[in-house]
């Protein structure tokens, strides 16, 4: 069986395959480390940064859901001084490009932590979460409004040359003008989607579950309206996608690609088995070569109309 | 570690509870008490997450229906709360399971010599028979169990054959002292001058209530807690707790799974 080309590039960030590891549910990479090897993933992208350090919601933070999970973890996070000096050291050891996923409380916020990325060579590349509120302006969040998603990526993008991804939320009553929004921005690439909000009651109790009483539902349950998001969004826009949603298997991922991604991130299927992107990119390359496909690009945009 | 196991047993023994033996990897025998597993308790997306249990035993035994050889196992402790539980319940001889473990940072158990202290309520008891099996060759154990109703009192004779003093309460009064299980041993630790350390596991009440007894009578201890967890390794960010030194301008979150499950009470803010 001959060897396929895995391999994939997005605004110059050369993967080894399409695999990722989403935002959130990796750590910084070491935490699982000792379950992977990170040298046979593409790319691994960090928990969301913000300028001070977070410390995120109170608990209950997570619960199950069928198919899925709500989580309302708050973006708790060490801040970009921590990460510099605590987290860039590691990462310089692995071969695997490291992408930085950013949020700001404010439009300022975005453009100072992209200025300060731009300065750490370890960094391959930028995913900007617009899936939060911006605090001088009523809480509204900012990938739901076409205006502010243009002017935080506009922001990003002078503050950095580095591969800027916006990850889209699917919160949002029509994701293309998003999209359309963040390109005309300047952005390199889209991740889409970000979690579904979502929310658990606790009937004893009469309660919400999650002290936040919403959260973001992940997982298999949501797959089918990201791979609707990823095919609407492929159609309108002339932009490399990252495909994100309930992927816990090769055969998703590869659905993910013909829809139009040129990569994919997993996230909630680390947590049922850690070594699940490792071999889903195995997978993958075993469907190519059994099915004399010689390279994995080919698969991209490749659904065919009924 | 990652790894495959196969159900030896898988025993009901008391309403609602359940003791699992499992093959196991040579590795995890090198454990240290207070340390969990992940368990995936069925291969399919529903039940979603992993389930931790603390470990309850490790040993080597030679499996019944293999020529003697020794055969590694692992034995936890669970009670059917929920969906996943009910799950594990339904299993038999030869089901398998896909582990994690062992994760997170395990008991200290001291000086050997210097007596402990043993406290377990219900379900939470299990760590703290490997612990007792760890110290009792060495050091005079104690142990406190405390449940709602007798049915909620597991194990008393295997900590009872290890050499350890049982003490027992019940809410109820149906076994043992009528009363909390923290009430019995501050009577004990007013009467007596012994204990060196004390260990716990058991609902967040009644380690709260050690907690006070640890502090008033100044005397090290250690408490092993319960969180839900996604990841179990320290990523998700999903089972914190407040460290002793958070507030709302100066966040201490610590991971159940990773910074514990066990923390010295001190560590940890109690309100």
């Amino acid at each position: 069986m001959m060897k396929p080309d895995m391999s994939v590039e997005i605004a110059g960030i050369r993967m080894r395959n399409p695999i990722m590891t989403a935002s959130g549910t990796f750590g910084y990479g070491e935490e699982f480390s000792a379950y992977v090897n990170l040298e046979e993933i593409g790319a691994i992208i960090t928990k969301g940064l913000s300028l001070k350090p977070r410390a995120g919601n109170p608990t209950p933070r997570i619960v199950e859901t069928p198919g899925g999970m709500l989580n309302a973890i708050g973006l708790q996070n060490v801040g970009i001084d921590a990460f510099i000096t605590d987290k860039v050291p590691f990462l310089r050891t692995i071969a695997t490009p490291v992408v930085v996923n950013l949020f700001g409380n404010t439009l300022d916020e975005y453009g100072e932590l992209a200025a300060r990325l731009d300065r750490v060579a370890e960094v391959a590349g930028v995913e900007v979460n617009i899936s939060c509120p911006n605090v001088k302006h009523g809480g509204i969040v900012f990938g739901t409004d076409p205006k502010s998603a243009y002017d935080v990526v506009k922001l990003v993008r002078e503050a950095t040359i580095k591969p800027l991804i916006v990850k889209l939320s699917p919160n949002v009553t029509d994701i293309v003008e998003m999209a359309n929004a963040c390109a005309d921005a300047g952005a390199d690439a889209l991740s889409l989607i970000n979690t579904l909000t979502g929310m658990a009651v606790d009937l004893q109790k009469r309660r919400p579950v999650l002290a936040n009483i919403t959260g973001g539902l992940s997982g298999p349950g949501i797959k089918p309206i990201a791979l609707r998001m990823v095919w609407q969004v492929a159609k309108a826009v002339n932009l490399p996608i990252i495909g994100i949603g309930g992927i816990m298997s090769a055969t998703d991922a590869l659905e993910f690609m013909l829809v139009g991604a040129t990569a994919v991130q997993i996230g909630t299927a680390n947590f049922l088995d850690p070594s699940a992107a490792q071999t889903i990119a195995r997978d993958m390359e075993l469907y190519l070569a059994e099915n004399g496909i010689p390279d994995v690009k080919k698969l991209i945009g490749a659904l065919e109309s009924n | 570690m990652q790894f495959r196991s196969m159900v030896i047993s898988n025993t009901k023994i008391s309403p609602g509870y359940f003791r699992m033996r499992l093959t196991a990897p040579r590795e995890l025998l090198s454990s240290q008490p207070g340390q969990f597993i992940m368990v995936r308790v069925r291969d399919a997306i529903d039940p979603l997450l992993r389930r931790p249990f603390g470990i309850f035993d490790l040993g080597n035994a030679p499996p019944e229906f293999s020529g003697g050889m020794e055969q590694p196992y692992l034995e936890m402790l669970y009670r059917v709360v929920g969906k996943g539980t009910a799950m594990l319940a339904t299993l038999h001889h030869s089901d398998h399971l896909d582990l994690l473990g062992p994760l997170g940072k395990g008991f200290d158990p001291g000086d050997a010599g210097e007596e402990k202290i043993l406290v377990g309520g219900g379900v939470g008891l299990a760590p703290l028979y490997y612990l007792a099996k760890t110290l009792a060759a060495t050091t005079r154990v104690r142990l406190f169990i405390g449940g709602k109703t007798k049915e909620d009192v597991l194990c008393v004779t295997e900590f009872e054959r290890l050499g350890v003093e049982t003490y027992v309460a019940t809410d109820d009064g149906t076994l043992g002292a009528s009363g909390l299980v923290t009430e019995v041993l501050e009577r004990h630790l007013l009467e007596s001058q012994g204990g060196k350390g004390i260990f716990a596991c058991g609902p967040m009440p009644m380690l709260k209530a050690v907690a006070a007894i640890a502090e008033r009578f100044k005397i090290p201890c250690q408490v092993s807690l319960e969180a839900y967890m996604a990841c179990g390794m320290g990523a998700c960010l999903g089972c914190v707790v407040k460290g002793s030194e958070h507030d709302e301008f100066h966040p201490d979150y610590r991971c159940v799974c990773k910074d514990g499950p066990v923390f010295d009470f001190q560590e940890l803010r109690w309100v």
